[in-house]
């Protein structure tokens, strides 16, 4: 009952709130003003229920408060795959689907797919950053768009070949990293997200207003597509062939990003997102081991970027907008910080959603926020739970202990 | 013998507070030293002097790892004092909760191993050797403290005995010449300290370490010990053989003074 009258006030207050934009119309040119009382209706029975589904939900969580540390269906069904004897043959099955795609899909959507893997390698970048590494980069759009330019801007001077073009954009992107985090690393985490985000804008002003470097807001055209041992495709085949570019490198991001998370410093990573005191008398360097992980993010950020501006074979600066870093950062909140698996999942998921749901296309930033906001009240860990094996020690019995 | 580790004149303010006050002190060679006091007199500020977390206001800390001229430790960061050979274990315990014994002690191998991005990434020969290395080393670590069964264990789900212990054999890792031992025996039952004072003895033998060791356990504190100092109020009161500062009138005075407080 008193759920019940505090619904019918906050729906009362979102009525009087939204009565000017809803109600009121006022037609300018016959100079008459028409009243719409219906829309107000609506909206106090709307508001009304969404506060009262609102509750719901935030009671039923209440009720099990240890629900967020313990393992719901979903994350049983990712175990179940994710270490059972499934986990072989689904990961072969998605690779033959992704390697067989090409020849039941349009070329418009060879393209997204293609975009969709290139933001698949961008959010396990980032993740290597904010999810392993534990720092906030706001300007991660910045580490793309020098691993674009590399590729765009050499090309058109100096008609660099992709395949030259796509390490050096990795190494320019990580250079780039190491030049930012030197001096911001030592600083505390808010810091970091400010300066981050101060350099991305820094870097899309600077190609938007150095025209005799970066020719400005119209931007690189032309720019070459990638040739297999020196054979050029036609556009329909290059399409094709930069899907599987994306593909292979989506594959060695993977592998690096594995590889790295069990490794000496991605173990000192992890051990500095436990206790960082500790790991400084332990001789860590933390400095050193954060701008490493940094590094390593970027480069995947450049060497995306190189395919990007491939793909695109046109870039400027209006690519690397806030937004586009903004897009990234949710890829791998929404994913799971950490997962790989759930980053991926939700790059994909955001890059097609908007086009395959084109008939929603205005509300689209809506339901992203609402998601968003949805997923961090009831599934702040992301999508998929970062999970992680432990070395052991096979045999614990040979070696006698001294007491 | 050789002094290992030498303090002259260090003083800590914090704000208004003067923390320490000109404490000077020495550890030789193969020594146990006990650093005793009431609480708040100083004694983990000290070691946090000493470790490179805080900078002192005033004076000097010179170490002498095995083999090396003296050098001065101001303006070296904890990873790099840690790196010279000396290591600690924290009053309140600092372990990684979520990792297990075994990766604890593998960090502590971290500042005597080389690998980086490119050996993670290739991982060849080189690189698998030394991983292999490191778990080689901290599973033969942990049986050395006690603690081989709980390899497989996550540390927060460890018995307190068993974490302080965990903390040593972390230490241990780093190729110390030097322990600083924050009261080890804190919240342990009378069986574990005993065992502790062995471990702690035996320790020193195999690694040919020196030790410092703050304990309120007088026990403790008077069987294992060669040398002990006392401070209070971050001076030093007192120093001698364990049998000496027993007998100090002063050291009598702190203590008794502590207890009718309480
Ligand atoms: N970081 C700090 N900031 C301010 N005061 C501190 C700090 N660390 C310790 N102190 C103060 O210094 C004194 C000594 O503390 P501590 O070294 O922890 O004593 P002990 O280890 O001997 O019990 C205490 O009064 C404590 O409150
Ligand atoms: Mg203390």
């Amino acid at each position: 009952m008193r759920e019940l009258s505090r619904g019918l006030l906050a729906s009362l207050w979102m009525v009087v709130l939204t009565a000017p934009l809803l109600v009121v119309r006022v037609n300018t040119t016959d100079k008459v003003v028409t009243w719409r009382w219906g829309n107000m209706l609506w909206m106090a029975i709307g508001s009304l229920l969404l506060f009262l589904a609102w509750r719901w939900a935030m009671a039923r969580r209440g009720g099990d408060v240890q629900a967020a540390d313990q393992d719901s269906w979903f994350d049983k069904l990712l175990a179940r795959i994710g270490q059972g004897p499934l986990r072989l043959p689904v990961i072969l099955g998605l690779v033959l689907v992704a390697l067989v795609l090409p020849l039941f899909v349009s070329m418009y959507e060879m393209d997204i797919y293609a975009r969709a893997l290139i933001y698949v390698g961008l959010g396990l970048g980032l993740n290597i950053v904010v999810g392993m590494a534990g720092l906030l980069n706001l300007g991660y759009a910045a580490f793309f768009a020098v691993g674009s330019y590399t590729y765009a801007l050499l090309n058109h001077h100096y008609a660099l070949d992709f395949w030259l073009a796509l390490p050096l954009g990795g190494l320019f992107a990580a250079l780039f990293g190491v030049i930012l985090a030197l001096p911001v690393l030592r600083l505390r985490g808010d810091y970091l997200a400010i300066v981050t985000l101060g350099f991305g804008e820094i870097v899309r002003l600077v190609l938007q207003n150095w025209d005799s470097f970066s020719f400005g807001p119209s931007g690189i055209a032309n720019i070459a597509r990638p040739t297999l041992f020196g054979r050029e495709f036609g556009v329909q085949d290059s399409a094709i062939f930069i899907y599987y570019i994306a593909l292979a490198l989506v594959a060695v991001v993977i592998f690096v990003t594995k590889r790295f998370q069990d490794s000496r410093v991605g173990r000192a990573l992890l051990a500095l997102r436990e206790d960082e005191i500790a790991c400084e008398a332990m001789g860590i360097d933390k400095t050193g081991v954060k701008v490493m992980a940094f590094a390593l993010g970027a480069s995947f950020a450049g060497v995306f970027g190189v395919v990007f501006a491939a793909k695109q074979a046109f870039i400027n600066p209006d690519s690397f907008t806030f937004i586009e870093s903004a897009m990234i950062l949710s890829i791998v909140v929404l994913g799971g910080m950490g997962s790989i698996v759930g980053v991926a999942i939700a790059a994909i998921i955001l890059q097609l959603m908007p086009e395959y749901f084109r008939f929603m296309a205005d509300y689209r930033m809506l339901i992203f926020g609402a998601a968003l906001v949805l997923m961090m009240l009831f599934r702040p860990e992301g999508l998929v739970r970062a999970k992680r094996e432990h070395y052991t020690v096979k045999d614990l019995s040979p070696q006698t202990e001294d007491k | 013998m050789r002094a290992v580790l030498s303090v002259s004149g260090v003083s800590m303010d914090f704000g208004g507070l003067r923390a320490l006050d000109s404490v000077d002190m020495e550890v030789r060679e193969g020594e146990i030293v006990a650093l005793i006091g009431p609480n708040g007199a100083g004694k983990t500020t000290f070691f946090n002097c000493i470790t490179g977390i805080y900078a002192p206001t005033e004076g000097e800390v010179f170490v002498s790892p095995p083999g090396r001229d003296r050098i001065n430790i101001r303006h070296r960061k904890p990873n790099q004092v840690t790196g010279l050979g000396l290591a600690r274990t924290f009053q309140n315990i600092r372990l990684f909760p979520s990792m297990t014994a075994l990766e604890n002690v593998m960090i502590g191998r971290h500042c005597r191993t080389r690998a980086g991005l490119l050996g993670a990434i290739v991982r060849g020969p080189v690189t698998r050797r030394e991983e292999k290395g490191i778990v080689e080393r901290a599973y033969s670590l942990l049986v050395k403290v006690g603690l081989g069964r709980w390899a497989n264990e996550v540390a927060r789900n460890m018995p307190y005995g068993a974490q302080r212990r965990l903390e040593i054999a972390r230490a241990l890792a780093t190729d110390p010449f030097l322990l600083l031992l924050d009261e080890p025996a804190a919240g342990m039952n009378p069986q574990e300290t005993q065992d502790l004072k062995a471990l702690v003895t035996r320790l020193r033998k195999e690694f040919e370490l020196s030790i410092l060791l703050i304990e309120h356990d007088m026990k403790m504190v008077m069987s294992v010990s060669d040398r002990v100092v006392v401070v209070e109020y971050g001076k030093k009161i007192a120093e001698g053989t364990p049998a000496e500062v027993s007998a100090d009138p002063q050291v009598i005075k702190a203590y008794l003074g502590e207890e009718s407080d309480a």
